[in-house]
């Protein structure tokens, strides 16, 4: 396992903000399947009533946490995105949903930042999964600030998020506030190239000749269609630039330009893609999906012709 | 084995015919009966509920994991007063709040959603954790023999004795429907991990009673209630 790309990043931040977290907020349980427990000695030791770990079990993972939430303790469930969202998924929709209670999922090993690990370990279709259930907000953080926000916000309190931790991260952080932001400007008629959270400063290396505007969202499911149409303008070329499966949020822009004519091209991990067999470095493994600047570019470049 | 015998205590015929509103006077749905004398004992003898205070945060809860053949459920709740009895009549219809598989957010006194299998142990473990220390509520949960197949139920066992969950219990109506069988028996696989088993007839209420009622401080506790027994004896 690629350890050595995962120290830095929004993992190592998010462990090391639980145990302040966990004492702001009593009622929060961290529901672990082994993975991260090795990082969490100090809240594990100080915190048994709110440090569960419960073993390579992912159905019983999710489906404590549902009980947790049905006692009115509120769950941080956290393990790698294919054991979490894929393995238990009957469990989110039933266990969680159908119960109508709130978690927050904390997902590490975003599509393919676990590249030396292979298929087994990677989920990039994890937010189409989690879109495609009630109830759900999904964060995909692009700045390891941005996982501290998130997760201080919804530690207390009630609803459905899942939170995407990535080892792909951006230089600087921007607000978590569910909306799009629009980061580079290129007048009104500018094609708009939206980026999903890590995807920022690829994106904006990507295009840094083009004339296109880029904006930017870490929450790209429920999508800011308000924000979305005020951008797009009347007669939008459009970009979607998602780290995970393609056309993920192809529903959800389609929902909001439905009132005017739109060209929009959508930028991520194809389907047949997933099935890379290839090991490597997750550079290699963008190059491979056309996700790293220069592919973007090349797709960027299609819409604009 | 038991020469002293006294009568058998029967669930009350009112009951019984709350149950057949729900399932037709001529129908026998093997599922539904097979657990009306725990879910009787339960409501009736054990545990601590207030139909007129069906949210109280200290509150026993129920969960049927085995969602299929709520029949014999709704009918106990209907009887508990935690909603009316004319609920029963048109059970499944597009303005029923009951359903075939119990849905929590619409009935008064059910804990849980459930009719996907395998589901309602692993809940009912995350409770007890939860309530834990927190609260003097037991969780009692209700499997079926061929639930546990579910593997789902094999990680919530291993949990919960690990864990030591005295605050839970777990009732596992046996009537032998399983079709592979579970060699050397229900009760000693959960023994195996760290629960205090029991096993009894669904029909000596005063054994089931006192084997539901019993709880222990460190382990959670499993009865195994054996629904073909009184043919076996008979």
């Amino acid at each position: 396992m690629s350890t050595t790309t995962l120290a830095r990043d929004m993992r190592t931040r998010f462990y090391a903000e639980l145990d302040p977290v966990l004492g702001d907020h009593p009622h929060a349980v961290l529901v672990l399947a082994v993975i991260g427990s090795g990082y969490l000695p100090a809240p594990a030791a100080r915190r048994p009533d709110q440090v569960i770990d419960v073993g390579i079990r992912e159905q019983a993972l999710v489906g404590v946490a549902g009980g947790l939430a049905l006692a009115g303790r509120r769950p941080v469930v956290h393990t790698f995105a294919p054991f979490l969202v894929e393995r238990a998924y009957e469990q989110v929709k039933l266990d969680l949903g159908h119960q109508d209670v709130g978690a927050l999922l904390v997902s590490a090993g975003a599509s393919y930042d676990v590249s030396s690990g292979g298929r087994t370990h990677q989920a990039p279709a994890d937010v189409a999964l989690m879109s495609a259930l009630p109830g759900w907000t999904v964060h995909v953080p692009g700045h390891a600030d941005e996982v501290s926000e998130v997760l201080r916000r919804e530690a207390g309190g009630t609803g459905r998020v899942y939170v995407r931790l990535s080892s792909q991260h951006n230089a600087a952080p921007h607000p978590v506030d569910g909306r799009l932001h629009l980061v580079r400007d290129g007048g009104a008629d500018a094609p708009l190239v939206v980026a999903v959270g890590p995807m920022l400063d690829t994106v904006l290396a990507a295009t840094a000749d083009l004339p296109v505007r880029v904006a930017w969202t870490a929450t790209p499911h429920p999508l800011d269609a308000t924000g979305l149409r005020a951008l797009a303008g009347p007669a939008p070329a459009l970009a979607v630039v998602e780290p995970y499966l393609e056309g993920t949020s192809a529903r959800a822009v389609a929902a909001a330009l439905t009132d005017r004519p739109s060209r929009v091209l959508h930028v991520g991990v194809p389907v047949e893609g997933a099935e890379l067999r290839r090991y490597g470095t997750p550079r290699e493994h963008a190059a491979a999906h056309g996700l790293d600047a220069a592919g973007i570019r090349r797709r960027i470049a299609e819409l604009l012709t | 084995m038991t020469t002293t015998t006294t009568p058998p205590a029967r669930v009350p015929e009112a009951v019984r015919a709350l149950v057949r509103r729900v399932t037709g006077d001529e129908k026998h749905d093997p599922s539904a009966h097979s657990t009306l004398d725990t879910l009787w004992v339960l409501y009736d003898q054990v545990l601590r509920v207030d139909p007129h205070d069906p949210d109280h945060p200290d509150r026993d809860r129920f969960l049927l994991s085995k969602g299929h053949g709520p029949a014999s459920t709704y009918a106990v709740l209907a009887a508990k007063g935690y909603f009316p009895a004319d609920w029963l009549d048109d059970v499944a219809s597009w303005d029923s709040r009951l359903g075939h598989h119990p849905d929590r957010t619409l009935v008064p006194g059910i804990e849980i959603g459930s009719g996907s299998l395998g589901h309602g142990l692993p809940l009912a473990v995350g409770m007890a954790l939860g309530l834990r220390d927190r609260s003097p509520a037991r969780v009692v949960v209700l499997v079926g023999d061929a639930e546990l197949d579910e593997g789902s139920n094999a990680e919530a066992i291993a949990v919960a004795g690990r864990f030591g969950l005295g605050n839970l219990t777990c009732v596992v109506v046996d009537n032998h429907s399983d079709n592979l069988g579970w060699p050397g028996g229900i009760a000693s696989r959960f023994a195996l991990e760290g629960w205090d088993p029991a096993e009894v007839r669904t029909h000596d209420h005063p054994r089931l009673a006192a084997a539901l009622r019993r709880t222990v401080a460190d382990r959670p506790t499993v009865v195994v209630v054996d629904t073909s027994a009184k043919e076996a004896t008979a």
